[in-house]
């Protein structure tokens, strides 16, 4: 009885609350769009995930807003996606987060900037998922720019100015990134004083490291997934050549080798915006809700989706974005919105130009016994 | 100094090409045809130390012999199963087989031990390097070299002194005539599979100690490139594959170094097509006359 009588005595004041601040909430309906089965589903699942968290704290604070959030599956493939799509827009939805991966948004951004839909991807980092369409965001850096984010960072935090950078030359991924780092650095008082390309097949990196201790590097910086990385460190560990090796997201897995001496991999930095045994109490606070809810550590992508929310509430704010805007209305709005708006999130204060390309303050973790720790 | 490093990295990286241009070589003299599937033997070995240094906890010695027994094994299965069939077919059939072979064993592997790359565990073979002055070798580094050397000198010695390694000689001379003398053909040339596929299974395992990244592919790249060392040292000469495959490890990290790592691989073909066109038999091949 007694329980009853204060549960009633909460509702009253949670009325009362609610009246006395705000009216009605206006439900803002978005899709999250990614492949929630197939062979990228991890990522699918964790772009939801994440988006879901911010969802229910979104709903829980009793804001402005109040969020129906949609999932759609698009099994990480360009035909599919479009049906996704479509089954989002049929479901009401006036925006969409997605999609998490770089080939099907591609596809059904190009799709929305006919229909004018608004697209703000967590995740999907490639040029072509921006280029030529000014209807799609991202919340993570674009691939070729994490280069000129880690000359800002090494520049920034003095890491060193005699830098040697290795690149796959027959990779588009590292070659971007190479040339992005390669025209900020001199600007930023960094010198780079030895450049040494490599291919996939390559596996003897003896002359590479050679030329970059030679060369009197401090830092080597390694735009590259982690495969070739783990050669050079190896190499550079028989060479007992200890610069500080800079790599990019393609390093992170590097730990995950099987077989792999993580001894090697000490003191290795790389550019990422999310680390999960962060000691940010923002970060802390997203990865114990989401350990509660789902029962395993978010990854970066569930970091990227859980900003995505917050930033489409944000611009929808700005944008004045109503339960009965369409999404033909809201993609305009929001499209002049995002480039007035500044979200802090978990993943960095981030800003927004015309190309749909983040601005953000680039992030490093370094590896220290086995685990990424920002510094 | 740093020529000196250049010069001890390109002799490891030669011998380790040495080792399987060997394998190459003594099939191609003794059963006369192209095993492409030989860099993928190499592969399959590095799997199996892998497997006994990592999972089944095996001391070193013990997963380099389980794996030389494995690809021994597996070199005579490949032979009798898919080459012995094709002894009298055209030469190009046979090729194709090998070249189907290699894909074979590469899917094979990849369903296995999946498509991650895995670090081969090199601790065993260096715990240090060794510094001189300012040259740092690293341990992987002197046991490839040796192990060249020692593996040349027990193949010269095997070919010339015993029996079976004349008989071997003898079959790559001349099949039909060593048949007659009474030498079983069949078998010389399983035993030269064993022999070059046991030889595989040590290259596959320095292939890795010095550049510890394993995956289906491992064998495919260096296979090549000691197919080319083969060639241009004079296919079917041992010393002919050892000396090959020195030159184009030398020649490979000079021309990185000193020339261009973006050309590193064009200039080591650019040597071996000029090679071949001032000497079309290779550095220590025999010219050969087609009677007709």
């Amino acid at each position: 009885m007694k329980k009853l009588i204060a549960l009633a005595l909460a509702l009253v004041l949670a009325l009362t609350v609610c009246s006395a601040f705000a009216e009605e909430p206006i439900t803002l309906k978005i899709a999250h769009i990614g492949p929630l089965t197939g062979p990228a589903a991890l990522y699918g699942i964790a772009t939801s995930r994440g988006a879901q968290i911010a969802v229910d704290e979104i709903n829980a604070a009793g804001g402005k807003y109040k969020i129906e959030l949609i999932d759609e599956d698009d099994e990480h493939n360009v035909e599919k996606v479009i049906n996704a799509y479509n089954a989002a827009l049929d479901a009401g939805a006036q925006m969409i987060l997605g999609s998490t991966t770089s080939k099907p948004c591609e596809a059904a951004g190009a799709q929305g900037y006919t229909d004018r839909v608004f697209f703000l991807t967590p995740s999907a980092s490639s040029t072509a998922v921006i280029e030529d369409k000014d209807n799609v965001f991202q919340v993570c850096f674009t691939d070729p720019n994490q280069g000129a984010a880690s000359a800002e960072y090494i520049a920034e935090h003095k890491l060193g100015t005699k830098i040697a950078v290795i690149y796959n030359n027959a990779d588009v991924y590292s070659t971007g990134i190479r040339d992005t780092f390669v025209e900020k650095a001199p600007g930023l008082g960094l010198e780079i004083v030895s450049e040494e390309t490599f291919t996939d097949e390559t596996t003897d990196f003896t002359v590479q490291v050679g030329k970059a201790q030679e060369a009197g590097a401090e830092i080597v910086f390694l735009p590259m997934y982690y495969t070739p990385a783990s050669l050079i460190l190896k190499t550079a560990a028989d060479k007992n050549y200890k610069p500080i090796f800079f790599g990019v997201d393609g390093m992170d897995g590097i730990l995950s080798v099987e077989g792999f001496d993580t001894s090697l991999a000490e003191g290795v930095m790389l550019l990422t915006p999310f680390v999960a045994t962060s000691e940010d109490a923002k970060v802390a606070n997203f990865v114990k809700l989401y350990e509660d809810k789902f029962g395993e550590t978010p990854i970066q992508f569930a970091a990227d989706a859980y900003d995505g929310i917050y930033i489409l509430v944000a611009a929808a704010e700005k944008a004045g974005i109503t339960a009965d805007t369409t999404p033909e209305e809201a993609c305009d709005l929001l499209i002049a919105a995002m480039k007035e708006i500044q979200v802090d999130g978990i993943t960095g204060s981030m800003t927004w130009d015309e190309s749909g390309a983040v601005t953000k303050t680039p992030m490093a973790a370094t590896i220290e016994n086995g685990v990424y720790v920002f510094k | 100094m740093i020529f000196l490093d250049h010069l001890i990295n390109g002799l490891s990286l030669g011998s380790i090409y040495a080792i399987i241009a060997l394998g190459y070589t003594m099939v191609y003299g003794i059963a006369k045809m192209l095993n492409f599937a030989h860099g993928d033997v190499i592969m399959v070995g590095a799997y199996i130390a892998f497997c006994g240094l990592q999972y089944w906890g095996f001391p070193p010695v013990l997963a380099i012999l389980v794996a030389m027994v494995a690809c021994t094994i597996l070199g005579i299965t490949i032979e009798g199963l898919a080459y012995r069939p094709l002894r009298q077919a055209a030469s190009l059939a046979v090729l194709i087989t090998a070249i189907g072979v290699s894909y074979l064993l590469q899917n094979i592997a990849l369903m296995i031990w999946g498509a991650n790359p895995k670090s081969f565990p090199t601790t065993f073979i260096n715990g240090s390097s060794i510094r001189l002055g300012q040259l740092n070798i690293s341990t992987a580094t002197i046991i490839t070299i040796l192990a060249n050397v020692v593996i040349m000198v027990g193949l010269t010695l095997f070919t010339s002194k015993t029996k079976l390694g004349k008989a071997m000689r003898c079959v790559s001379e001349d099949r039909g005539a060593a048949e007659l003398m009474g030498i079983n053909v069949n078998r010389t040339i399983s035993l030269t599979f064993a022999i070059g596929s046991a030889l595989a299974a040590i290259a596959g395992i320095l292939l890795c100690s010095s550049y510890p990244i394993l995956q289906p592919t491992t064998g495919s790249m260096p296979g090549i490139k000691a197919f080319t060392a083969a060639v241009f040292g004079g296919i079917g000469s041992i010393p002919g594959a050892m000396l090959g495959g020195i030159l184009l490890g030398v020649i490979e990290i000079f021309g990185k170094a000193y020339i261009s790592t973006e050309l590193g691989d064009a200039i080591v073909f650019a040597v071996l097509i000029i090679v071949l066109l001032v000497k079309p038999a290779g550095l220590l091949g025999k010219p050969m006359r087609e009677k007709v």
